[in-house]
């Protein structure tokens, strides 16, 4: 008898492998990469406008990097921008540190007395117009100035910033939380594991993209807050919201272009240096 | 367990702890750079942190005078301020920055330049509370309130030894008579601006804005500012301003809400709605004008017959301010004609210091916004109304944007 | 043996309830001590002000401006009645203010939406990748976000206006004669508002979806379900935590947006943002201000309740 030929390797075609992915749903791929479009366009024409040499942010005329010169030279809006990414940096930490606790503290539990009251204050400060927390905020602090006497300087902008990231840290902690089970941990516990050493090995690495989520999501709040810094802010504590903002009556220029692409670009840098890191350590 | 608590309590001590030092850190910087100098500049630089309250104020005078008596010894080092400090609070880009260094180099002192984008902002924020400025530059309306509300100090410019150079016109103003608290920055107008190129008959009446040629429905935009509109509304009608006559007030409403539809937006970033063509007519500040004229030459200014508004913007000196010698010297600065010109030059705006025009820029001594036209209305500058017509104003600024 | 399990027996009962109760207080206490730090934070540094601004709401309007330290309720009063012009001491029910609160509602809800729609396949696609490239997405979702909103406004701005980048090139390639009018509608509100809170959608939905069992998916085709039904029975559900985080962070603080909806509408229309910082600012009366702000809070916290207790209640599971 003839040896019969081996069959033919089976290669699949792209309709056959996206057939065969459990993941897949049609139209969502196209979805994504149109929020990437719409989230970058705006980005892109910002870099380019940054480069227009006359003072219009609105008419291209030339190519110019006098802008960035200009950035360079301007100590105000780099001190602006320095005290933006403290205060956003500080507020992040603290502001996660707090959310994770407080989620760990309010869901998978029986409900307790105090829960629900404790899920309202964690997500007052969102509820609450930012005007309005930003004339109480600066009340309270002079309240605290006058009568007691203390001021804690920049501190004053991280706790009134930590407090409204809170919420936004908690929430998307809390959503990741939800429905985790709890047999891993038990399992843990059977181990011999302590409760600390559970958390650690176990529901904190489950936990990481919901608390990497809710970092973010708090830093993006802080950088961005006007209202609230604007009133809070004392001397010298100028963040680059605000800077940007007292411009717009009496015109804004590509200034603001050219130090937000700077902005862009050393955000990168760092999150590029810190995957690569990330990724060395783990091989 | 336990471990749960003590965690807890860890982390809150952790954080402030953190917090504290970060503030402390700010705090120190400040010290450690005004108290490179000489002796008491110490106690300057702890007593501006604390409070604002008094005492604060007799180190200081003592602390500035002991300075510029006795030679600067650090003269190459710029930032080695024996002088001690001074905080600005001002108008978004409307500081020269070689102003501030220019005043930085003659007085040895550390200058700190925030900014606000309105005056109700920085009123909200003195009136919530100390907040560690010397300097702010009200409009005049703003300067009358803060007097009224007791929010300024008397620093007495009449007194200065540069206010001989004030503009006799800018000294009797209806918000400061005589000049016992402030000093002038800047002053202009606001009336509208015109594409000439869209629309080619006479632009110095408010009808454009109000009963719209085709060519320029919908084109339009107006400032965000209740009293520029309903103002303009007002002297349209030929009606008194600060009007709490319920049937001028009626008509008023007719119009402006008959006009509403004309108009395109409500925005202060007027300059950016020029350029770009989304509108061709907008409400705005003279030297905006002139600055939009300059990229765009069909450009015109309007003096509208029926009037217009004037303005003036003012340094203060806030009351019970950490700095106020440094401040009174500021004010005393900024009359002369040559610093005067330079905020000038930046601003694009006139400002009240007589013989300061042959320090300017030539393009500004030419241009029509800023030197008014003979056949133009005088401008008219208008007092803070009483509470009940701001509470009659409100309701119809509601009703216009609801 | 029988006599040690007598013994055993009644000792044995009363420890366990013992334990019980000491396990009991222990997780009270682990408890409080973990809510500490967020409690604290906002107790001290959110909610005291509050008071403050809950004080100013029933005091009366400085002339000009802050407070005048005598009893009113008038700032309430001003919210649903209107003084008629000729007689102050006649009221009319005035709708302005409800119209106001009612369009923010409307519009925050729409954009909501929006997020939803466009988020939930676009944090789906991420939470999919391979570990390497969902970090990366994630990154890449995010980015943008670290550049200040206002300069990023001004940037979409320049897009879509009349004779900005879409338009031009439209009409470059001839496709259209006049400019299509995008800036100062509705359109453009709703697209400031989606680019201002999309991370906020897509962030909790990716933490949620990421953990997803597809074992359950793969249950689900086993069982001959399509993948429309798949993605509606099995998995929009799964997700649901996510979803509710996200439209809360979408809905909430959109209610509270003036400055992009003001700056790409073009600011014809008062939203409730806008409203209450006037009062604090031109209009000159922050018990009023204080009045709407503490409205609004009532309004949303009664939804924000239920919410909690609905779900901290289930959760429960035992996998």
């Amino acid at each position: 008898m003839a040896e019969l030929a081996p069959p033919p390797p089976f290669i699949a075609s792209r309709r056959q492998r996206r057939m065969l992915d459990l993941t897949y749903q049609p139209g969502f791929r196209g979805v994504a990469y149109f929020c990437l479009f719409m989230l970058y366009a705006p980005i892109v024409v910002l870099v380019i406008y940054s480069f227009n040499a006359n003072p219009s942010v609105t008419i291209w005329t030339e190519f110019g990097t006098n802008w960035y010169v200009k950035v360079a030279a301007n100590q105000y809006i780099q001190n602006a921008a320095i005290t933006s990414l403290k205060i956003a940096v500080v507020a992040t930490i603290g502001a996660t540190i707090a959310a994770t606790a407080a989620a760990l503290a309010t869901t998978r539990t029986l409900p307790y007395r105090g829960l629900g009251t404790a899920y309202v204050i964690i997500n007052l400060p969102l509820m609450v117009p930012e005007i309005v927390t930003a004339v109480a905020t600066l009340s309270f602090f002079a309240m605290g100035r006058t009568l007691l006497g203390i001021d804690l300087g920049l501190a004053n902008l991280m706790l009134a910033h930590m407090v409204f990231c809170i919420p936004f840290a908690y929430l998307p902690i809390r959503a990741r939380l939800e429905d985790m089970d709890r047999t891993l941990e038990q399992a843990a516990a059977d181990l011999y594991a302590s409760p600390w050493h559970a958390f650690r090995r176990i529901t904190l690495p489950l936990l990481t993209p919901g608390i990497v989520a809710g970092a973010m999501l708090a830093f993006i709040t802080s950088i961005d807050d006007v209202t609230i810094t604007t009133l809070v802010a004392g001397p010298g504590q100028t963040t680059l919201p605000i800077y940007i903002f007292g411009q717009i009556r009496r015109g804004i220029t590509p200034e603001t272009n050219a130090a937000s692409t700077i902005m862009l670009a050393v955000s990168v840098l760092l999150v590029s240096l810190f995957f690569f890191l990330a990724q060395r350590r783990k091989k | 367990m336990r471990k749960g608590l003590i965690g807890g309590l860890v982390g809150v001590t952790v954080a402030f702890a953190a917090l504290t030092l970060a503030g402390c850190g700010e705090k120190k910087e400040e010290q450690s750079s005004s108290s490179t100098s000489t002796t008491e500049s110490s106690s300057t630089a702890s007593s501006s942190t604390t409070s604002t309250t008094t005492t604060g104020t007799t180190t200081d005078s003592g602390a500035s005078s002991s300075s510029t008596t006795s030679t600067p010894s650090t003269t190459q080092q710029a930032a080695a301020p024996e002088g001690g400090e001074l905080h600005i609070y001002n108008w978004g880009n409307y500081t020269n920055p070689e102003l501030i260094k220019k005043f930085e180099a003659t007085y040895k002192v550390k200058v700190t330049l925030d900014d606000y984008d309105s005056n109700e902002t920085m009123l909200a924020k003195i009136k919530g509370g100390a907040t560690g400025y010397d300097i702010v530059v009200p409009s005049d309306y703003m300067v009358a309130v803060m007097i009224k509300e007791g929010l300024l100090e008397e620093t007495k410019p009449n007194s200065m030894e540069n206010f001989k150079n004030v503009d006799p016109r800018w000294v009797d103003v209806y918000w400061d008579k005589g000049r016992n608290y402030t000093v002038p920055w800047q002053w202009g107008t606001t009336a509208f601006t015109v594409n000439t190129d869209v629309y080619k008959g006479d632009v110095n009446t408010y009808k454009l804005i109000f009963d719209p040629p085709p060519e320029l429905q919908g084109r339009i935009n107006m400032l965000d500012d209740m009293n520029e509109v309903i103002n303009a509304g007002l002297r349209y009608l030929n009606l008194p301003r600060c009007n709490k006559n319920p049937e001028d007030l009626k008509k008023l409403t007719d119009l402006l809400m008959g006009a509403k539809k004309y108009w395109r937006t409500f925005d202060y970033a007027t300059i950016q709605k020029l350029t770009s063509k989304d509108v061709d007519l907008s409400q705005q500040w003279n030297g905006a004008s002139m600055r939009v004229r300059l990229q765009m030459p069909s450009m015109v200014y309007a003096y509208p017959k029926e009037g217009l508004t004037g303005w003036m913007d003012n340094v203060a000196v806030l009351k019970g301010a950490p700095n106020i010698e440094n401040a009174k010297k500021f004010q005393n600065f900024v009359m002369d004609p040559e610093n005067a010109a330079l905020v000038s030059n930046f601003a694009h705006y006139a400002n009240g210091i007589a013989g300061s025009e042959k320090f300017m820029d030539k393009d500004m001594a030419a241009a029509p916004e800023i030197v008014m036209p003979a056949s133009a209305p005088a401008p008219e500058f208008l007092p803070p109304c009483d509470e009940d017509t701001v509470k009659l104003y409100n309701a119809i600024w509601t009703e216009l944007k609801k | 043996m029988a006599s040690i399990d007598a013994a055993a027996a009644p000792a044995t009962s009363e420890t366990l309830a013992r334990t019980r109760e000491q396990i009991r207080r222990r997780d009270a206490l682990k408890r409080t001590g973990l809510l500490t730090p967020a409690l604290l934070i906002i107790v001290v540094f959110g909610i005291f002000p509050l008071f403050i601004v809950l004080f100013y709401s029933f005091l009366e309007a400085g002339a000009y401006g802050g407070v005048e330290w005598k009893f009113s309720i008038d700032a309430y009063v001003t919210f649903l009645f209107n003084r008629d012009l000729f007689d102050p001491s006649i009221l009319h029910f005035s709708p302005s203010y409800l119209q106001i609160f009612a369009r923010s509602f409307i519009v925050a809800g729409i954009a909501t939406v929006i997020c939803l729609l466009v988020g939930f396949p676009a944090a789906y696609f991420m939470a999919t990748r391979p570990a390497k490239t969902r970090n990366l997405w994630l990154f890449l979702v995010t980015l943008p976000f670290w550049t200040n909103l206002l300069v990023r406004s001004f940037a979409m701005m320049l897009i879509i206006r009349d004779q900005g980048l879409i338009n031009g090139f439209l009409m470059w390639i001839g496709a259209i004669q006049q400019p299509i009018v995008m800036l100062y509608t509705p359109f453009a509100v709703a697209l400031g508002l989606l680019y201002a809170f999309l991370p906020f959608m897509v962030l909790p939905l990716y933490a949620s979806l990421e953990k997803i069992d597809f074992r359950l998916v793969e249950a689900g085709f086993d069982l001959y379900a399509t993948r429309g039904q798949v993605l509606r029975r099995i998995i929009i559900p799964l997700s649901r935590p996510g979803i509710i985080a996200g439209c809360i962070l979408v809905f909430i603080p959109g209610l509270g947006a003036y400055i992009t909806p003001a700056l790409l509408g073009g600011g014809r229309d008062l939203m409730i943002g806008n409203l209450i910082a006037q009062q604090f600012g031109g209009s000159r009366n922050w018990p009023f201000g204080s009045a709407m702000a503490l409205i609004l809070m009532a309004v949303v916290l009664v939804f924000l309740m239920i919410y909690a207790s609905v779900t901290g209640r289930q959760k429960v599971g035992h996998g």
